[in-house]
């Protein structure tokens, strides 16, 4: 399969997928569901097979179509997004697992457009990774924000959709309003958006002008979900929790994130962006939303809320990464979302199976609940720590990157906001983890039903689904060469030395 | 002289000549197919036009054997090309399509009569764009106006009636200015021939008449164009008409009277002294204000026909708005986005018209989950309704970029300009979704009877529905290829802007 | 010599107030005869300016004869052409008239107030 082909065929197949779900839903949901879980692994093998050759330093292009003179939908695999492609592939096969559970577990209507809706979130998806050229990415941005829509309003009841109008407001605005006109702005100066490493924009615009444009970008970019643009995460809660598990984990917030360290990478160059002293506000601004997020986060009673402001904290982890612009802070910035996606789809995993399994959602109801459901609540667990950075998950990998990138940089703010945040992340995970293995069962709490309910653990499948990433929290510790060998790639100066 | 130099004729006769021929059919059914039948020769015409011009040619005719400019003559270049191609599209598009909306709400005896001014009004309308002929414009606006009025005025509701009245006071005024414009250029320069008015005009010493004359006829044509503040007729005239007129008007109604406006505009005046300057800084201002005004007043609006009706008069602002920089990027993206919210409104009336067709009342809470019952017509009005955002890979997401783009250009001036097209995207989104939401809203409880009686009556496949999804297609195919609007848009400002006539 | 310019004009003159006339009835009335009567005032003012530009002192009427050469007339073109503003102004007028008949089978009333109360 040439590699050609292979990027083609990564976004064919998704779409494909979407079709024969549409068709089998009609007839079975046991045929539906095995579509959905042969796209997804199809799919994923497709993706993975492109892996060694851009670990061998390949670029593979592919133009779609020249839509207007100099603006094309191309597509072209470089190492960041063959990192998001492959993660969000991979994790759409255990989310799709997860998922059936959920679903059937809570017997959820329209079943059927939510896995196609799923499907199409995944295609564009992958084009967004794959993107050659910012029209590309914004087209695939686009998309992706209007596949999810039906997802996160999926119980369509008035609260459900007001929250929905939120979710939807805030995405669609900003794109339009401040990434379609940072991104036209760079056509209009560059003359091209394309992806080129070391930036394109260089000796181009005038110090101030470059510092306006990094904000429109990086405001632009709502799925970053960076303070004061963070509103949507918190209202798209009221979705399933694999649609959560979606937003957090698998595609949404990563391609926001993945936009702007793409941005910074391959448009402005994290070189030309360190000279210029009009870029700094970025990391203050990271820095100012990790905290005051956190501390939200310490304030929420409701579990997925809780968790909902514990990842704004975490996206801002990337985009201050990204914006302390030294080699290793920039790798730390990729790693970060692998790490993060693992940790927080386990936690979104457990949290969706604790609602299934018991019908709770508020944490003050979890005391005690790790006896009834102790692979649920190890997996949690497991997500916390990597949260909070400790050995040996996946998050402490990623944070060990970020800062040595800071003090690379010097940067004391940096590395000041890293430590508090560990603190705090500390202080709003350990807690439940405390309550739910040490404590005994309260029974005061369960106001709505008199009595306590019997429950074991969540169906099986969601527990599957839920070891699978606690594994791979855990695995990404002892085995991240691969994904540091690929995105040494994106930092020009490791790459020579 | 070969065929292809009778094409421009062709053009304006058929349909001309069809019109009275179709009153004689009184069959049902059969005025209907040979109207559509005409409006389909007319759209082939106009696309082996198109393709003439993609070739380079300029196409002449001479009426009768007259030579210019002491004849009248016909012409066609790019610009006319791609406003042929969106009356003739728009009206095949939209009478293939009228079949059932027009059973439904004209009477049958009445239909012959109606689908007569129906031809009269576009050869009216292509009349506009083929001649070359300052006087004949007047004669075909005034074709097209009075077919027009008629359209409107077939409406079931009562309160047609004064809209068309209302339209019909304006649109005259506005043709009269036009005139007072024209008999003082005519003053001056003595021709009636648009290319030889652009050479005469020059020379002229005492400058005052024929501004006076440029200041009429962008007053006229401003009229007819519905620019803010003129548009006061346009959205009770296109909330009451027929539907299906109602398509056909949106997509191309006031575009062509655009399209002499730039005519005049730049082709005739543009040497001529600071007019172009002073057009431009009245321009701008005019179209800003109706962009924002006019999204807003849409974003409160209840009714789904007016709510789209106020955003035509945003989008001529956008059009105008286009123009008033002056800049080749600019005409072309105005240009290009004459095309493209034909395609994009075209297919938003069309899915109104569809919903007409089980709802007989269009405020926008009455068609709460309309998805229920007519999946496809919502799901085309959700996407046509992207396009009018300017979502990317749509067609309204090109004009938009070029927009853009063109203001751009203009340096940092333009941040203002940038900012108004975005809050009116924005708008836009909100009076959009405004009717997804009601379309795909859970339908209430507390009446359970009424509301499976809804889900029972499903969506009938008819022309109307192949219509509409064939329009939308468009949508998404140029706005993923829009290499042929592009290209005649781009050729079009050069036109304009270098005087080739 | 000014004032004689000024009067020399006075066919514009004409014209100029016959369109204000008209533009007036057809905004400050409210009755709907009375603004398509402003209407065709307004129309008739600008036939009025066409004819009379097209007038050439000394000129007669363009007709060619035979065997008169060199003869001044007066230029024809604007003649025809309002010919058919004409033609234009008059179906106009019909129409805004049939217009108002129903109209006023609809509403009963041709006063513009007392329509827009109606609805």
């Amino acid at each position: 399969m040439s590699p050609q082909l292979a990027i083609m065929l990564a976004l064919v197949v998704p779409l494909v997928g979407a079709a024969l779900i549409a068709i089998t839903g009609r007839l079975h949901d046991n045929l539906r569901e095995t579509v959905t879980l042969i796209t997804a692994t199809l799919l994923a093998v497709i993706v993975w097979s492109l892996v060694p050759l851009i670990l061998d330093g390949e670029r593979p292009e592919v133009t779609l179509l020249q839509v207007m003179p100099g603006i094309d939908i191309g597509f072209r695999v470089e190492p960041l997004g063959m990192l998001f492609a492959t993660l969000a592939s991979s994790l759409w096969i255990i989310n799709s697992i997860y998922s059936i559970g959920y679903m059937r577990g809570n017997k959820e209507k329209n079943q059927t457009r939510f896995y196609i809706c799923f499907a199409l979130a995944i295609t564009a998806t992958m084009g967004l990774a794959f993107s050659a050229n910012l029209f590309t990415l914004f087209l695939f941005y686009e998309l992706l924000t209007l596949s999810t829509y039906p997802l996160v309003a999926h119980k369509g009841d008035a609260g459900t959709v007001k929250s929905a109008r939120v979710y939807l407001g805030v995405l669609l605005s900003t794109s339009i309003a401040l990434l379609l006109t940072a991104i036209i702005w760079t056509y209009h100066v560059a003359g091209s958006g394309d992806f080129v490493l070391g930036g394109i924009l260089r000796g181009l615009m005038d110090p101030a002008s470059v510092g306006l444009l990094l904000a429109l970008f990086v405001f632009g970019v709502g799925k970053a979900a960076i303070m004061p643009v963070h509103r949507w995460l918190p209202a798209a809660m009221v979705a399933p929790t694999p649609v959560s598990a979606l937003l957090h984990a698998v595609a949404v917030v990563k391609a926001g994130v993945f936009t702007i360290t793409k941005v910074i990478v391959y448009i402005f160059g994290a070189d030309y962006l360190f000279s210029l002293p009009q870029s700094g506000w970025l990391v203050y601004l990271a820095a100012f939303t990790i905290i005051s997020a956190s501390l939200v986060a310490l304030r929420q009673t409701n579990l997925k809320r809780l968790l909902a402001y514990s990842t704004i904290a975490q996206l801002s982890y990337v985009i201050m990464a990204a914006a302390i612009l030294k080699p290793m802070a920039e790798i730390g910035a990729a790693v970060h979302m692998v790490a993060h996606a693992f940790g927080k789809i386990t936690l979104f995993f457990a949290a969706g199976a604790i609602y299934v399994a018991a019908k709770k959602t508020d944490i003050a109801q979890l005391r005690g609940i790790g006896r009834r459901m102790p692979w649920t609540m190890a997996a949690f667990s497991i997500g916390a720590l990597s949260m909070i950075g400790v050995p040996p998950t996946a998050g402490f990998v990623s944070k060990w990157y970020i800062l040595g990138g800071a003090l690379q940089a010097g940067h004391y703010v940096a590395i000041f906001t890293i430590i508090a945040s560990t603190v705090l992340n500390a202080a709003y995970f350990l807690p439940i983890v405390y309550m739910a293995w040490f404590e005994k069962e309260d029974t005061s709490i369960n106001t709505n039903t008199s009595v306590i309910k019997e429950h074991g653990e969540a169906p099986l499948l969601m527990v599957l689904a839920l070891t699978i990433t606690a594994a791979l929290t855990i695995g990404f510790f002892f085995f991240n060469g691969t994904v540091i060998e690929l995105e040494k790639q994106i930092v020009p100066r490791l790459d020579s030395s | 002289m070969d065929f292809a130099q009778h094409l421009p004729a062709l053009q304006v006769i058929v349909p001309l000549l069809a019109a009275p021929l179709i009153v004689l059919l009184q069959p049902r059914g059969f005025a209907w197919a040979a109207t559509t039948a005409t409006a389909f020769f007319s759209f082939a015409v106009s696309i082996a036009i198109a393709v003439r011009i993609l070739a380079g040619d300029i196409l002449r005719y001479e009426m009768g054997g007259w030579f210019a400019p002491i004849g009248i003559e016909l012409r066609v270049d790019a610009f006319s090309a791609i406003v042929l191609l969106i009356i003739s599209g728009a009206a095949a598009i939209s009478l293939i399509a009228a079949r059932n909306s027009i059973n439904q709400q004209i009477e049958d005896h009445r239909q012959p009569l109606f689908f007569a001014a129906w031809l009269l009004a576009i050869a009216g309308l292509v009349g506009m764009v083929v001649t070359a002929d300052a006087f004949n414009i007047f004669v075909f606006m005034e074709i097209s106006s009075l077919a027009g009025y008629i359209l409107i005025a077939g409406g079931p509701d009562r309160r047609t009636l004064p809209a068309v009245f209302k339209y019909l006071i304006i649109g005259t005024i506005g043709a009269t200015f036009y005139l007072i414009g024209v008999g003082m250029i005519y003053m001056m320069t003595g021709t009636l021939n648009l290319e030889d008015m652009a050479q005469r005009v020059v020379g002229i010493e005492d400058q005052r008449p024929i501004l006076v004359a440029a200041a009429f006829v962008f007053i006229g044509l401003a009229l007819k164009a519905a620019l803010f503040p003129l548009h006061v007729w346009l959205p009770n005239a296109y909330t009451h008409a027929p539907h299906m007129v109602t398509v056909f008007l949106a997509a191309c109604g006031t575009k062509v009277a655009v399209y002499v406006l730039l005519r005049f505009q730049f082709s005739i005046f543009q040497s001529f002294g600071e007019h172009l300057l002073q057009f431009a800084l009245f321009l701008m201002p005019l179209a800003l204000l109706g962009i924002i005004v006019a999204s807003l007043v849409a974003m409160f609006e209840g009714h789904l026909k007016r709510m789209l009706a106020f955003s035509s008069v945003a989008q001529i602002g956008y059009i105008l708005m286009g123009a008033s920089l002056m800049s080749d990027s600019g005409i072309t993206a105005s240009t290009l986005h004459m095309f493209n919210h034909a395609l994009t409104k075209g297919a938003l009336f069309l899915a109104v018209a569809k919903f007409a067709t089980q709802y007989a009342d269009l405020r926008i809470d009455s068609l709460k989950s309309a998805a229920r019952s007519m999946p496809l017509t919502s799901f085309a009005f959700v996407i046509a309704g992207l396009s009018l955002i300017g979502v990317p890979g749509t067609a309204g997401f090109i004009s938009k970029w070029q927009l853009i783009m063109a203001i751009m250009e203009t340096g940092n001036m333009g941040f203002i300009m940038v900012a108004i097209v975005v809050i009116s995207s924005l708008i836009a989104v909100g009076y959009i979704w405004r009717v997804i939401e009601t379309l795909y809203a859970i339908p209430t409880d507390d009446l359970p009877d009424d509301a499976a009686d809804v889900s029972v009556k499903p969506e009938k496949i008819d022309m109307l529905l192949i219509a509409l999804i064939f329009t939308v297609a468009m949508n998404i195919y140029f706005g993923l290829v829009p290499g042929l609007p592009l290209t005649l848009a781009e050729l079009s400002s050069k036109i304009l802007l270098k005087v080739e006539f | 010599m000014k004032l004689f310019e000024f009067l020399g004009y006075y066919n514009y003159w004409v014209f100029a107030i016959l369109l204000m006339i008209g533009f007036y009835a057809v905004i400050a009335k409210a009755n709907l005869i009375k603004k398509l009567i402003g209407l065709s005032i307004f129309q008739s003012a600008v036939f009025l300016m066409y004819i009379s530009m097209d007038k050439v002192e000394g000129g007669t009427a363009p007709i060619i004869k035979p065997g008169v050469v060199d003869q001044l007339y007066s230029n024809p073109l604007p003649q025809v052409l309002i010919l058919t503003a004409i033609v234009v102004g008059v179906s106009t007028l019909a129409l805004g008239l049939a217009i108002v008949v129903r109209i006023k089978e609809r509403y009963g009333t041709i006063e513009e107030n007392e329509i827009l109360d109606a609805d």
